[in-house]
């Protein structure tokens, strides 16, 4: 009997074996990465509605996976299944239709969009009671009823675990823009508590419709310098105004180490720790002393096992709002002091946009491929730096280095602050 | 599986229904004393019945405006209620175990706004094209923080800014068993030594068209006048939703005991799986639960059955199959289908069952039937099984246990 492997307090190890991509740059996961590396931007002027009367008119959308009639429940869901396949193929793991282990899924919001919302108000008669009465007595013709999928927050997790056969009752979950990370956390937890062998965690977004620009923009939120779409984006410099909306889907297989070892796998790297942190300061804003990311952080780094110096490179959330990426520079310089000088820092959003609730997944597998092809991805757009925020940002050409452990950080509304430390298969 | 390192206690309860405000308030409605009535609004929401809020002065728990105006009343509701729940376990205000509480919340989507949504369908909205005049009604008559009132995680978020629980916060999705997947995190997290402390809860409103509207397309209302659930199925059955804010604080008994805390119960088991629904599928996935959890079953006392069932069919006859089949387990069962008073919660309503377990299980002693064809307790129940068929997918169980006296 071999030893089990285990962590640094005596916990199973849980191992990425498997990885799959979609964003606006492309389908699948070394596609995305060449064109990553490449320094391209997945970023254009919105072309699926009219975008005439709004502030932004252009996004990070996925188009390469058509679905017509787009709606964002049939859009996330097509994206979730095509970037689930690529891993579990990579993983090689289970049979079709079998996969060992649990769905753990981070999805948008369901709700009825605009054309649903017009067709069942045009079904009805004129004479009938205007708005919700008039919504809700089409709704009782049953004529509508394929329209549940897209209120039921069970529907995108029970689609995918019927695809891919994943066991026990799917979680579905929300922490905003943390929450690709999440999966993946709850993921790694259930391995080290001996729950689960496998997991699938996916994280999917594909909200760019008019209402969904429209909530961010009214937050101040997105930026408005449409002219050049791929120029928009620019995290980490002194003229950026905000992030880009973007949609993609990122998945990841996570297994015990072991267990993966045994039957032969490829271990792509570990999730060497996780840790999160809630604000209490706003809705939208990060406590002004960065208390709670430093928080995340630090739990992260205290999950891992592992000193702030052995950071060799940050994948950052680096959304390009002025507030994000100045909170996360305050706060990573409270955790790793003058070792953050060293550590270069990209952020992907430069080129994908911010994915939203996929942002954790999408940028988790980055980090990954990071560590397995020892490129790191630029950040483009950096012509400006901004010098209240003195980092090593990889600017605008990727960089060749040797990295064994990534941090990667996702915030989200409502004070959510999710970081993960993903290293290299150990020796 | 794993074996546990150590239990689950429930050691705060914040509910609010229609039945009133507390647990003390629930009890004298629903108590072995008592003879159930419900709350049901018939007229405003008709053809739908509604199971309406006990009137709540929200500053109690929430006292600044700017933070009540950012919230939707589903949010309120939830804050209200963790407030309770935090106060009741006596840490509500002491930062020195908020700071600690990890919080596992279950959620939907917030409120529209309905007289937006109404103007925009009545002026662009037969054409069905999306277009300019779409897009300039929305920048000029959304709320800016509308769309914090409807996030699904921005029940924890303003938990967190409102009572300063802020150890980290997750938010499970997916009708019915959002509240099973945040108990179930929330357990195994104290259970594996990962927290000591954890918060969990959920909150509906029911009160609003555009929930009843989500519903409707999936064919789950009851229409016309309120009934019980076991007397649904014969009008082809259907959910009265009902508002709802429930919380619990869980605790590791170390740190129970090491501030003095007394426990209501422990939560020993959460199991949930997801069945295809063919004919037969979910009574029979919610069997082999059971058979997990049978072993556990102390065949002593009498097993209290605190049923979610929902009164959506045919969901509701897999559940009376189900529950029918628990006398081949050599046990006796006495089942309260508590949806039958306090209406169907969603998210929340797993985990109100759970409040509800963990209550009677502190008095000793179980509820009156809920309806005529529900049969009286008989001795003392020691466990309550919570059972949670969703309206569309998912089975889980729930075992509630009494803590022994002088434990540990």
């Amino acid at each position: 009997m071999i030893r089990p492997h285990r962590d640094h307090i005596g916990r199973p190890i849980a191992a990425v074996t498997g990885m799959g991509l979609v964003t606006s740059l492309g389908v699948g996961a070394a596609d995305n990465w060449s064109r990553l590396t490449a320094g391209q931007s997945g970023i254009r002027r919105i072309s699926r509605f009219p975008t005439e009367g709004l502030k932004t008119t252009i996004a990070g959308t996925v188009d390469a996976i058509p679905v017509a009639p787009y709606s964002a429940a049939d859009l996330a869901t097509a994206i979730a299944e095509a970037a689930g396949r690529e891993a579990i193929v990579q993983a090689g793991i289970g049979g079709i239709r079998q996969f060992p282990g649990r769905l753990i899924v981070a999805t948008p919001p369901s709700e009825l969009e605009w054309p649903q919302l017009c067709a069942l108000y045009a079904s009805e008669d004129v004479a009938a009671p205007p708005g919700y009465h008039r919504l809700l007595a089409a709704a009782r013709t049953r004529r509508f009823s394929e329209f549940a999928r897209h209120v039921r927050f069970a529907s995108i997790s029970d689609r995918l675990q019927e695809t891919f056969g994943t066991r026990g009752e799917p979680l579905s979950i929300c922490t905003a823009c943390a929450s690709g990370a999440t999966t993946i956390q709850l993921g790694t937890e259930a391995i080290r508590r001996g729950d689960l062998d496998a997991a699938l965690c996916i994280g999917v977004d594909a909200t760019v419709h008019p209402e969904g620009l429209v909530r961010f923009s009214l937050l101040s939120a997105l930026s408005t310098k449409n002219d050049v779409p791929e120029k928009a984006s620019k995290p980490f410099s002194k003229d950026r105004d905000g992030f880009v909306m973007a949609e993609g889907a990122g998945a990841v297989v996570i297994e015990d180490y072991d267990r993966a070892k045994a039957r032969g796998a490829r271990i792509l790297a570990v999730v060497r720790g996780c840790g999160e942190k809630a604000d209490h300061y706003h809705r939208t804003r990060s406590e002004p002393s960065g208390g709670a990311i430093i928080g995340a952080i630090s739990k992260t780094l205290n999950d891992a096992g592992l000193a702030p110096q052995e950071i060799d490179y940050i994948n950052a959330h680096g959304t390009s709002t002025p507030e994000n990426d100045k909170m996360e520079y305050v706060s990573l310089k409270a955790v790793l002091g003058e070792h953050l000088a060293k550590v270069p820092i990209s952020s992907n959003k430069s080129m994908v946009g911010h994915t939203l609730i996929a942002a954790g997944s999408v940028e988790a597998v980055f980090s990954v491929m990071t560590i397995n092809t020892g490129t790191l991805p630029p950040t483009i757009n950096y012509d400006n730096p901004d010098p209240d925020l003195p980092l090593d940002v990889v600017a605008n050409v990727k960089r060749d280095a040797s990295v064994t452990t990534v941090l990667s950080n996702s915030f989200g509304f409502g004070g959510q602050n999710v970081c993960l430390a993903m290293t290299a298969e150990p020796a | 599986m794993p074996q546990p390192r150590t239990e689950a206690w429930i050691t705060g309860i914040g509910l609010v229904s229609s039945l009133g405000e507390g647990l003390e308030q629930h009890w004298q409605r629903l108590g072995s004393h008592a003879s159930p009535s419900v709350a049901v609004e018939e007229v405003r929401y008709a053809p739908y019945p509604v199971h309406p809020l006990v009137p709540l002065d929200f500053s109690k728990q929430i006292p600044k405006t700017s933070d009540q105006r950012q919230m939707e009343r589903w949010q309120r509701i939830g804050v209200y209620a963790a407030g309770l729940a935090l106060a009741d376990a006596g840490i509500l205000g002491k930062p020195e175990f908020l700071d600690n509480v990890d919080l596992a919340i279950a959620a939907g989507n917030g409120e529209r706004d309905l007289a937006l949504d109404t103007s925009i369908l009545e002026s662009a909205g037969r054409s069905g094209a999306p277009g300019a005049d779409l897009n300039r009604q929305l920048m000029a008559g959304l709320r800016p923080t509308l769309y914090l009132g409807q996030l699904s995680n921005l029940l924890a978020g303003n938990i967190s800014i409102v009572h300063k629980a802020t150890g980290s916060s997750r938010t499970f999705k997916g009708e019915e068993m959002a509240g099973v997947a945040a108990l179930e995190d929330a357990v195994k997290r104290i259970t594996s030594d990962q927290s000591d402390l954890m918060l969990a809860g959920a909150a509906l409103n029911a009160e609003r068209q555009d929930l009843l509207l989500n519903l409707e397309l999936g064919g789950a209302l009851l229409q016309g006048c309120y009934r019980p659930v076991w007397a649904r199925g014969k009008v082809g059955g259907g959910m009265v939703p009902g508002s709802i804010g429930v919380f619990l604080v869980l605790e590791s008994p170390r740190h129970a005991i090491a501030r003095g805390a007394r426990p209501y119960a422990r939560v020993s088991t959460i199991s949930a799986t997801r069945s295809h629904r063919a004919p037969g599928q979910a009574a029979s996935a919610a069997q082999e639960l059971f058979e997990a959890i049978a072993p556990s079953i102390d065949s002593v006392h009498p097993l209290g059955v605190l049923s979610g069932v929902s009164g959506v069919e045919p969901v509701t006859h897999e559940e009376a199959t189900f529950l029918d089949g628990l006398a081949r387990f050599d046990l006796h069962s006495v089942v309260r289908a508590y949806g039958s008073v306090l209406g169907h919660g969603v998210e929340a309503h797993f985990i109100s069952g759970i409040a509800l377990a963990a209550l009677a299980l502190s008095k000793g002693s179980f509820f009156a039937p809920f309806q005529g064809t529900e049969s009286e307790a008989i001795g003392e129940q020691r466990q309550v099984l919570v059972t949670a068929f969703g309206h569309w997918r998912g089975e889980a169980l729930g075992l509630v246990e009494a803590v022994a006296a002088g434990t540990p």
